[in-house]
């Protein structure tokens, strides 16, 4: 049973150019292991590193386990407050995923949604779409997620700022990366919607907005995915960086930007590890998913296949 | 070329009054400007007379059409945090900033240039494949965390260069430049690497790609059988036609660099634009941040609006299809 599973992938032609590239099963393993670690970090954790239960002072500033005076409780160390490092890295790439995941969602559901209908409408509508998308992909991401997440701030009051960051942060990051999809499916319905069996459901009469999204959408999926992988990335980056400079997720709740930001006021006293292991956890989540993201695009690009 | 210059200046002009519009509701519906400015021991007399004063009884289009007013003259109110004018917090960093971004786009032109060259021309080199494995890094790594270890490293360990701050300031007058000191130029040697190295490994990738398409063309391998000098066919003939890209990409790219100044700033504590900027988000100072939002965005049509001329001009293939299909 199962060995027919693994067989039918691997004949499949996805499937075998998967399994033949390393870098793509070394880096699906790699992202695989945070995600299903962040997903149940209350059971893989060996603390939960929000509990005051779990938190003495006294446990502060311990260094990782092979550093002189390192302690085996605490693998990677403790931060400030005493908490297990380890613990707090996996409870934040679970802050980090969750609003990159969120805010990708959120940006190929809009992106995806103008694309499609610009594309199949045409005329004046497409030609305001397409003009913002031209003007918003000059202004770099990280710059309109940052402005997005000033003026939400500006409008909500601050008592609620601390229960609303997380939703202004995935709104912020979301809006800042709709234009791609939105550019990319509006190409692609350009071509589809001139197909024959788009014709053909036009003359049996079936409704514009079932043509868009049950026969045009499924169709256009694959560079869709591709630039999600990528944005994936983009978002969690985004995300870091915008808590590490403070206007990110609250304190209470630190994603992997958060650590390295409390971190690094303990870079010069010597606590090192404070900063050091949330930044290589966030760069090999990073890293992984963009070069997950650089195989789909090599291997789900027909236009590459042909050559 | 009249016409296609006024169409462009007039999307420009929309898009800076619908920047400025949200900065202007940003202004007079984030809470009580009033209450931001006297706090809340001023009795309704005073708070009423300051009311009048600010012209907040005036009808909406009025306020906006002084605010638009003001915002050309470059008047932005008093900062909410700091009770100083705007213009003259922003006339204080704006050089700090323009100082960090100048250095940075030297840094990143000429050392992109030189490696993408050397790629481009070394295609399977040793040396080209090392650099073209450390430029993916490159675009992996976010920039705060380039910065932490630019400081680790030079700072910390090695403790040979300074890890924020602008040094000691020479005050011309008109401008404060940190050029003129030591300190001064060992400041800012890591912030700005930090935030060239972004825009270099993409120059890299842009020249390289350009150059290995150029040596392939007929004429480089008519000046090959001519046997002309290799040096010269590759620096004399081919650089030249591969350095025109890179001149509009470096355009629209200076503005990305005003953007990536916001976490240079803040990784190193550069007294500049950026490091307002993340402050003035803290502590919801509105004046600041509307000011901010109508600068960069004012930054970034000019640029486009450079660009798109200067394509105008540079490619005629636009100029045809106008001529043909008039919009």
């Amino acid at each position: 049973m199962i060995s027919e599973v693994i067989n039918k992938i691997i004949t499949n032609d996805i499937g075998y150019s998967f399994v033949k590239s390393k870098i793509a099963v070394i880096s699906t393993i790699v992202f695989l292991t945070i995600l299903i670690c962040s997903t149940f970090a209350e059971l893989i954790a060996p603390y939960n590193p929000f509990d005051p239960v779990n938190v003495s002072l006294l446990d502060a500033f311990t260094p990782p386990v092979w550093v002189d005076g390192g302690s085996t409780n605490f693998v990677l160390g403790t931060d400030q407050q005493g908490r297990d490092m380890l613990s707090t890295i996996i409870y934040g790439s679970r802050i980090s995923l969750i609003v990159g995941f969120a805010s990708i969602l959120f940006a190929m559901s809009l992106g995806t949604f103008l694309g499609v209908t610009s594309g199949f409408f045409g005329g004046r509508y497409e030609i305001i779409v397409m003009r913002f998308t031209d003007v918003q992909l000059t202004i770099p991401s990280i710059l309109m997620a940052l402005l997005v997440d000033g003026i939400a701030r500006g409008f909500i009051s601050k008592s609620l700022h601390n229960d609303m960051a997380i939703y202004v942060l995935i709104f912020a990051i979301g809006i800042s990366e709709w234009p791609q999809f939105a550019r990319v499916t509006r190409a692609a319905t350009l071509v589809e919607k001139n197909k024959e069996y788009i014709l053909a459901s036009k003359i049996i009469g079936l409704s514009n907005f079932l043509i868009m999204f049950k026969h045009i959408l499924p169709n256009i999926l694959r560079p869709v995915l591709v630039i999600a992988t990528i944005g994936l990335a983009l978002a969690i980056i985004t995300e870091s960086t915008l808590s590490f400079l403070g206007v990110g997720v609250p304190p209470t709740t630190p994603s992997l930007g958060t650590l390295i930001r409390f971190g690094n006021d303990f870079l010069f006293s010597g606590e090192w590890w404070i900063t050091f292991f949330p930044v290589i956890f966030l760069v090999v989540l990073a890293l992984s998913i963009n070069l997950l993201g650089d195989w789909m695009r090599d291997t789900l690009n027909p236009k590459l296949k042909t050559r | 070329m009249v016409n296609y210059f006024f169409i462009r200046l007039i999307q420009s002009v929309l898009v800076m009054l619908v920047v400025a519009f949200v900065a202007f509701s940003l202004f007079n519906y984030v809470g009580d400007p009033v209450h931001n400015m006297v706090g809340q021991e001023a009795s309704t007399e005073k708070r009423e007379e300051i009311r009048e004063k600010l012209g907040l009884n005036d009808p909406v289009h009025t306020q906006f059409l002084r605010f638009v007013g003001n915002a050309v003259k470059g008047e932005f109110g008093l900062s909410y945090q700091l009770r100083r004018p705007v213009s003259d917090l922003i006339a204080e960093r704006l050089p700090a900033t323009l100082e960090l971004v100048f250095i940075s786009a030297l840094i990143a032109i000429v050392s992109g240039v030189v490696l993408g060259v050397y790629t481009g021309i070394n295609r399977d080199g040793f040396l080209s494949n090392i650099i073209l494995i450390l430029s993916l890094f490159g675009v992996s790594l976010p920039t705060f965390v380039i910065g932490i270890l630019f400081i680790y490293l030079f700072s910390v360990i090695l403790g040979i260069l300074p890890s924020f701050g602008r040094g000691e300031v020479v005050d011309l007058g008109f401008w404060n430049t940190g050029f003129l000191t030591l300190s001064g130029i060992k400041a800012i040697i890591l912030p700005s690497i930090t935030l060239s190295l972004f825009q270099m490994t993409y120059i890299i990738r842009l020249v390289r790609a350009e150059m290995m398409e150029i040596l392939q063309t007929d004429y480089i391998k008519f000046a090959r059988a001519r046997g002309i000098k290799k040096n010269t066919i590759n620096f004399k003939h081919a650089l030249k036609n591969g350095l025109i890209p890179v001149i509009t990409i470096t355009g629209i790219n200076v503005g990305t660099l005003i953007a990536f100044s916001i976490i240079t700033e803040t990784v190193f504590q550069w007294p500049g634009m950026g490091f307002l900027f993340i402050n003035a988000v803290h502590f919801v100072d509105i004046p600041i941040m509307s000011a901010y939002l109508i600068m960069v965005a004012f930054i970034f049509v000019m640029i486009n609006f450079i660009v798109d001329i200067t394509y105008y001009i540079i490619d005629p293939r636009i100029r045809i299809k106008e001529e043909v299909s008039p919009e």
